[in-house]
């Protein structure tokens, strides 16, 4: 009887002396949990897509609670519901959320763009760039292998005859599209304010840019012209929007002879 | 000296825990599709490893041995891991937040991690085996069994990365490839055969 008692009071002893040490531990050495950062971060939809700035989730509850930001209108993806949950949460005013939508600039497909070379390399973006900048012929145009495809969390972009296209009712304005493309053709956007968005990034002349892709932007400044709050500039052969002065008339989009002007939250982003 | 050395690259080379005895293998297949993942699970086996080996190599000496309780070794020893990972983890958590959130899942995943325990167990055999094997000699062989863990991670993190673009047939996508390629880079481990023993016997 002696031989077993001694081996079952060791392990015993030692599985005590293990779990006391640990207790006493869990309890010397608590880590205070912050209860509005956890009660923030339940209405928080747990996509981690940092879309707010913040690491993930958690950083955006943490940073509210400790007060680090007062703007609750941060989270993209929950949208309107979270800013109004984390406001009552937290006290503070509900900021207005703006929703947004990302925009690929860029609608040279297979019929407008013009292939340079044949490319049989790995079916990636970023890949296919380091090889004279991609296969096509515009050095700013979509590469069209979909890396931003793979990275989007909510399935909203998709590759529509060689280019990018982003569904505006999927898309959450996480960015990390716009974080992945090699060729930085990906902008956030408001979405439903019918700001205009330059579907081109070409910055060469317009004889060229005709050459190389016969969607791009020309740099003919008829949108300029006629723009009457001076919200649309043609810089370096390419029009660029500035959404604050744009009172979303639409005239540019009407007047661009190559319709690489189109308006975000239309009936579609971009038609071909 | 020499003796501590050929025991680390044993460690490391021929007897590579993940490659030649074939343990830790579910975070070596789960963790290591990134370098810095794979990095960071390796950093907390090395740590757990020693540890866990400081901890079990007095026990094993002084209260099993002497009592001839060497078929309890098994259980002890996990017994005191999970305790020691568990606490490992409230102190890190406590003191040093930031490595806390870098190894994330990886240090609880340790806890079952059939590597530790195997290097413990490991070290008790040799220790019974060879009179010189002491506490040093078995400190030595966990820590070198930490980094041939970490060096089989780092090489099949690097060989997933170039695995994510290649264009692998339908029907060996996912997990049938990568054990495929698991098997090769083991294979490759047999090259080290010998090597200690002709260096340093």
């Amino acid at each position: 009887m002696g031989s077993i008692l001694f081996p079952v009071l060791l392990v015993a002893g030692i599985g005590l002396v293990a779990g006391l040490g640990l207790a006493i531990a869990s309890v010397v050495m608590a880590v205070p949990v912050d209860e509005k950062a956890e009660k923030i971060r339940e209405c928080l939809p747990g996509a981690n897509c940092g879309a707010c700035g913040f690491s993930g989730c958690d950083g955006y509850a943490a940073a509210l609670s400790k007060g680090e930001t007062t703007n609750t209108a941060l989270c993209a993806p929950g949208g309107a519901d979270a800013a109004a949950a984390i406001a009552e949460i937290t006290g503070l005013a509900v900021s207005e959320a703006k929703p947004m939508t990302a925009v690929v600039h860029c609608r040279g497909n297979r019929q407008a763009a013009v292939d340079k070379m044949h490319y049989a390399g790995i079916e990636s973006c970023r890949m296919a760039v380091q090889v004279f900048g991609g296969p096509k012929a515009c050095a700013s145009g979509c590469v069209g292998f979909g890396d931003c495809v793979r990275e989007c969390p909510f399935d909203a972009i998709s590759i529509c005859d060689g280019v990018a296209r982003i569904n505006p009712d999927a898309c959450h304005a996480c960015k990390k599209c716009v974080a992945v493309c090699p060729k930085h053709l990906i902008s956030i956007v408001p979405k439903d304010a019918g700001i205009p968005a330059v579907l081109c990034m070409n910055h060469e002349k317009g004889a060229l840019t005709r050459k190389q892709c016969k969607s791009g932007c020309i740099g003919c400044m008829k949108c300029t012209k006629n723009c009457e709050t001076a919200a649309i500039s043609v810089i370096n052969y390419c029009a660029e929007v500035d959404a604050d002065k744009c009172t979303a008339c639409g005239k540019c989009a009407a007047g661009c002879p190559v319709q690489c002007i189109h308006i975000v939250g239309g009936k579609a982003v971009i038609t071909m | 000296m020499k003796y501590y050395i050929a025991i680390v690259l044993t460690a490391i080379l021929t007897e590579n825990f993940v490659l030649s005895k074939f343990l830790g293998i579910c975070p070596f297949l789960g963790v290591s599709k990134k370098l810095n993942t794979a990095v960071g699970m390796s950093a907390a086996v090395i740590f757990v490893m020693a540890m866990a080996t400081a901890v079990t190599y007095p026990i094993n000496k002084y209260l099993l041995l002497p009592h001839d309780l060497a078929y309890l070794q098994t259980i002890v020893f996990i017994l005191v891991i999970a305790a020691l990972v568990q606490l490992v983890e409230i102190i890190l958590k406590r003191y040093i937040p930031a490595l806390y959130s870098a190894l994330g899942i990886s240090l609880p995943l340790i806890t079952t991690n059939c590597a530790v325990l195997g290097v413990v167990l490991l070290n008790v055999e040799k220790a019974a085996a060879d009179v010189q094997f002491g506490f040093a000699a078995s400190m030595f062989n966990s820590i070198g069994a930490g980094l041939g863990f970490m060096l089989a991670m780092v090489m099949f993190s690097g060989v997933r990365s170039k695995m994510e673009s290649a264009d692998i047939p339908k029907f060996m996508q996912g997990l049938p490839i990568t054990l495929v390629a698991a098997s090769l880079v083991s294979v490759s481990f047999l090259g080290f055969g010998g090597v200690i023993e002709n260096i340093f016997g």
